[in-house]
C-alpha cells in the first residue's frame, strides 16, 4: 500500500453538489470531502439522499450542480473517480452468479488478459479474500451461484479491496454487513481499520450502530438531501446520532389526527408475528430493503391461490408500488386495468356496460386525470397510474387491503386523496396493511411493525409510534 | 379521411393485405377464371392452419416461452384413434369426434402435467411429449390406412352456399374463441397473465389456472383439426400433422398476435391462414421449384412481420 499516504490532500472533495430528479431534490447541496486515512459512518433515514451521494462520489451520476474533484495516488487532481482509486461495493449482489469468482474479478479488472489470466485473476482475488477475511474457505475457482449470499458478499467486498492494477484507495461500503455473521463482519470491521491505519478512506453505510461506532473515525449524518451534521465519532452518543437523524423537515399532513380506536377482533396474523385487527390501518417500516415488501408479498401468496379464484369471498387484494413489476398491465386501457380484480369476483360473461359504469365512478372517486378512460394506462402520468392500481383494490370487497410501498412517487395532492380513501375505508372496517418508506406515513397508523434483517424488531402501538421510536428499532442499538 | 387510415393501425390488416396481393398475383398469371377455384381451395386448406392457429395464438398470449409444439403429434393421434373407432361404418362420425377429442384432452392434460408438475419449459415438454404421443399413434395405427365414414368424408369436403363445411367449422370455433377473449372473465385473466403474470397474481388472476386451461385448449383444437384433416384427405397418416408445426406459429406471428404475449387477435388468424395457402401456390403457378419456393416463402413471412410489428411500433 506504498503511495497511499501521499500527503493529505482529500481524496473527493464535493462543493454545493445537487442532484435533481426532475422535480425532486434528491441531493440539496451537500459539501463534504474525505481524506486518506479516514473512514466515514453515513447514516441518515430512506431517501435522506446516502445513495445518491454515494453514486455522484463513484461517478455512477453527474452531479446537477456543484461540483466534485478528486486527487489521485500522485497528489494530481483528476475528475476520474477511477484513477482517483474509488470504489464501490452495493448491497445489491452484483456479482454474475454464472462466472467463477476469479472471473468476476476480471469484469472490474481490464488489465486481466492474454494467456493465464484465469490463474492470476485468481490468485489476486484470493490474496485479497485472504486479506480481508482470513480462513474464508472460498475456492476462486468456483462459481458464484453455488456461494451462499454471505459468501457472495464476502467475494465482492474482496473485490471492492483488491489492487485491480492499482490500488484501492476510497472504498465505499453500502450496507456490507447485512448479510454477514458476527464473527464475519467482525473481521470487515478489522479489516477497515487496518486499511484506514495504512492510509485508505472507507466510506461505510449501515443500519448496525455499533458498528458505526467501532470503526467510523468521524460522522455523516444526512437528511432530506442534506448534512445535518459532520462530526468526529467521539462527538457522538448513540441516542444523540438517533436524534440527529430524526429531525426530519416534517412534512406529514397537519390534517391527519387519527383517533385512536377500540381495536378488538383480531382478524389476521402470521407465523413471523405480523398481525392486524378488523378495521385497523397497520404500518410497515423500518430501512429500506429489510424484508417489508416480501412480508407483504408471502402474506399474500399464501393467502390466495394461484389455482382457484376466490370470487367475492377473496380475503385481501393487494395495491403495488412497484408499479412496473407488480402493478400495471402495460397494453391495457385504463378501464380495464382498473377493473380486473372486480370482475374476477362477477360473472363468467362481462356486462360492457356495467364495467363502463364502474370506471366512470371509480374515474370520479380517486380523480384519476384523463379526458377517456379508454386511453392506454401508460400515457398515464406515474401517480394517476397509481391511483389506477388503488382503484382496483379499493373497488373489491376484500376485507384486508396489502399496500407495499404504494407512494412511491406520487405527488402531494394524490397522495393526500389516498390518505382520506383510506382512512374512510378503515373507518368502515377495513383494514390495512401498508409498508411505507416515508415514516411521516407511518406514524398516522395504528399500529407499527419496524423491520430489521427480515424480522420484526419491534411493534409500536398508541402514543409509541413516534419517528424517533421507529428509527431506534431500524438500527442495531447493540455492539456488533 | 381519418377513419380510413386508422384501419392501417389495426394489427391483422396486413395478413389480409398480404393475402389479397398474392391472390392478386397468382390471378394475373393464370387469368381471373381460376378466381373462384383459387378462393375456394384457400378456404379449404386454410381452415385447419386457422385451427391449429387460434390453438397456438392462446398459448403464444400467455407470453414469451409458452409454445405447444405438441400440435402435430396431437393432430395425428387424434385423427388416428378417431378413424379407428369408426372403422369406417356410417353413424359413427360423432363417435369419432368424441375419441378425437378425448385424445386431445389426455394430450394436452399430459402437458399441463409435465409443464406444472415437472416444472419442464413448455418448448421441451412439448416437444419430448409429441414424440411419445407420435409413438401411440404409430402403435394403434400399425400402418393401416382406414378411411372415414362416407357421409363424414362427403362433409368435409363438400359445401354449404359456395363455402366449404371446414371454414364453416373453423368459423364457428373463431367466433367462439373470439367471444371468449373479448367478452369473458376467463379471457380478460388470459391477456391480463400474458402481459404480466407477476402483476395478473397480485390482481387476483388465478394465473396457473389460466395457464392449464389454455395449454388444454390447444391440444383440443389441434384434436379438431386433425380429425377434420383426415375426413378431407380420407385417411389418417403418421405425417398428417407435420407441416402445422411451423404453419400454426406463423399463422399467430403474421396475424398480428404479439409474441411478447397479452395480445390476441383473431381475424388476422384467418389472413394469415389464407396467406400462408396462397403464397404456396402463387409460386407455385410461377413455376418456382421446391427449394425456391421455400426460399421465397420463408424471405416473404419475414418481411410481413416486420411491416406489420413496424407499424405497431407507431403507434
Amino acid at each position: 500500500m506504498e503511495n497511499v499516504a501521499s500527503g493529505n490532500a482529500p481524496i473527493v472533495t464535493l462543493t454545493d453538489a445537487e442532484k435533481h430528479f426532475g422535480p425532486v431534490r434528491a441531493l440539496d447541496g451537500v459539501s463534504l470531502s474525505i481524506s486518506p486515512g479516514e473512514c466515514l459512518g453515513l447514516v441518515g433515514h430512506n431517501g435522506a439522499g446516502k445513495s445518491t451521494l454515494v453514486n455522484l462520489i463513484n461517478g455512477g451520476l453527474a452531479p446537477s450542480a456543484g461540483q466534485i474533484t478528486y486527487t489521485d495516488a500522485l497528489g494530481k487532481d483528476t475528475l476520474n473517480p477511477m484513477s482517483a482509486g474509488v470504489r464501490s461495493v452495493f448491497q445489491e449482489l452484483s456479482l454474475c452468479p454464472n462466472l467463477t469468482v476469479a472471473e468476476n474479478l476480471r469484469i472490474s479488472h481490464s488489465d486481466l488478459k492474454g494467456s493465464g489470466w484465469r490463474r492470476r485473476a485468481r490468485e489476486e482475488i484470493s490474496a485479497a479474500l485472504d486479506q480481508v477475511f482470513p480462513g474464508h474457505g472460498i475456492d476462486a475457482g468456483i462459481e458464484v451461484d453455488q456461494l451462499s449470499i454471505a459468501q457472495r458478499q464476502m467475494v465482492e467486498i474482496a473485490i471492492g479491496f483488491s489492487p485491480r492494477g492499482s490500488t484501492a484507495r476510497l472504498v465505499i461500503l453500502d450496507e456490507p454487513t447485512s448479510s454477514l455473521d458476527a464473527g464475519i463482519a467482525e473481521q470487515l470491521l478489522d479489516h477497515i481499520r487496518t486499511f484506514c491505519a495504512a492510509g485508505g478512506a472507507v466510506i461505510f453505510i449501515t443500519h448496525m450502530m455499533g458498528e458505526i461506532f467501532a470503526t467510523a473515525s468521524r460522522i455523516v449524518v444526512m437528511s432530506d438531501g442534506k448534512v445535518v451534521a459532520d462530526r468526529p465519532t467521539t462527538d457522538f452518543t448513540r441516542q444523540g446520532l438517533v436524534d440527529a437523524m430524526g429531525h426530519v423537515a416534517a412534512n406529514s399532513d397537519p390534517e391527519t389526527q387519527s383517533e385512536k380506536r377500540v381495536l378488538t377482533e383480531e382478524i389476521l396474523r402470521t407465523p413471523q408475528g405480523l398481525s392486524a385487527h378488523r378495521g385497523e390501518i397497520v404500518g410497515l417500516s423500518g430501512l429500506a430493503g429489510h424484508g417489508q415488501a416480501e412480508a407483504l408479498a408471502r402474506l399474500y401468496f399464501e393467502s390466495t391461490s394461484s389455482w382457484r379464484s376466490l370470487g367475492s369471498k377473496s380475503q385481501m387484494v393487494f395495491v403495488a408500488g412497484d408499479r412496473g413489476r407488480d402493478g400495471v398491465l402495460p397494453l391495457w386501457s385504463i378501464l380495464r386495468n382498473a377493473s380486473i380484480t372486480v370482475l374476477g369476483q362477477g360473472k363468467w360473461l362481462l356486462d360492457h356496460k356495467a364495467e363502463v359504469e364502474f370506471g366512470k365512478t371509480w374515474k370520479e372517486r380517486v380523480g384519476i386525470r384523463t379526458e377517456n378512460i379508454d386511453n392506454p394506462i401508460l400515457s398515464l402520468s406515474g401517480g394517476n397510474q397509481q391511483k389506477v392500481l388503488f382503484a382496483r383494490a379499493l373497488a373489491s370487497d376484500a376485507p384486508v387491503v396489502i399496500m407495499d410501498d404504494p407512494m412511491r412517487g406520487v405527488d402531494v395532492g394524490t397522495k393526500r386523496d389516498v390518505y382520506r380513501m383510506i382512512r374512510e375505508e378503515a373507518a368502515r372496517g377495513r383494514t390495512f396493511l401498508w409498508y411505507s418508506t416515508e415514516t411521516a406515513e407511518v406514524c398516522e397508523c395504528d399500529r407499527v411493525f419496524v423491520y430489521r434483517n427480515h424480522e420484526i424488531s419491534a411493534e409500536l402501538t398508541g402514543d409509541d409510534i413516534t419517528e424517533d421510536q421507529i428509527l431506534a428499532a431500524s438500527f442495531e442499538m447493540q455492539e456488533a | 379521411m381519418k377513419r380510413s387510415m386508422q384501419i392501417f393501425t389495426r394489427p391483422w390488416i396486413w395478413s389480409w393485405l398480404a393475402a389479397a396481393v398474392v391472390f392478386a398475383m397468382t390471378l394475373a398469371l393464370t387469368g381471373a377464371d381460376g378466381a373462384t377455384g383459387l378462393a375456394y381451395a384457400a378456404l379449404s386448406f386454410g381452415s385447419f392452419a386457422a385451427i391449429v392457429g387460434l390453438g397456438q395464438m392462446l398459448v403464444m398470449t400467455l407470453g414469451p416461452g409458452n409454445v405447444d409444439l405438441s400440435i402435430p403429434a396431437t393432430m395425428t393421434l387424434a385423427a388416428t384413434l378417431g378413424l379407428k373407432v369408426m372403422n369406417s361404418e356410417p353413424g359413427n362420425a360423432m363417435l369419432g369426434l368424441g375419441v378425437a377429442l378425448l385424445a386431445g384432452l389426455l394430450t394436452g392434460g399430459m402437458n399441463v402435467l409435465l409443464i406444472f408438475l415437472l416444472r419442464l419449459p413448455p418448448i421441451i415438454a412439448t416437444l419430448a411429449a409429441s414424440l411419445v404421443y407420435q409413438s401411440v399413434a404409430i402403435w394403434s395405427n400399425r400402418g393401416l390406412r382406414i378411411k372415414p365414414p362416407e357421409a363424414l368424408a362427403d362433409f368435409a369436403t363438400g359445401r354449404l352456399i359456395g363455402v366449404p363445411n371446414v371454414a364453416w367449422v373453423a368459423l364457428v370455433l373463431s367466433i367462439i374463441i373470439w367471444i371468449v377473449l373479448e367478452r369473458s372473465l376467463w379471457g380478460r385473466w388470459l391477456l391480463a397473465s400474458g402481459q404480466n403474470m407477476r402483476a395478473a397474481r397480485l390482481a387476483g388472476v388465478p394465473v396457473q389456472a389460466v395457464r392449464a386451461v389454455t395449454y388444454i385448449a390447444v391440444a383440443l383444437l389441434a384434436s379438431v383439426a386433425g380429425y377434420l384433416l383426415a375426413s378431407f384427405s380420407g385417411g389418417a397418416a403418421l405425417n398428417m400433422g407435420s407441416e402445422y408445426l411451423l404453419m400454426s406459429i406463423a399463422v399467430v406471428v403474421i396475424g398480428g398476435t404479439s409474441v411478447a404475449g397479452g395480445f390476441s387477435n383473431v381475424p388476422g388468424i384467418w389472413g394469415a391462414s389464407l396467406f400462408m395457402f396462397l403464397v404456396v401456390s402463387m409460386l407455385n403457378s410461377y413455376g418456382a421449384g421446391a427449394g425456391l419456393r421455400m426460399v421465397l416463402t420463408g424471405t416473404i413471412i419475414i418481411f410481413i412481420v416486420i411491416a406489420a410489428s413496424s407499424r405497431r411500433g407507431r403507434l
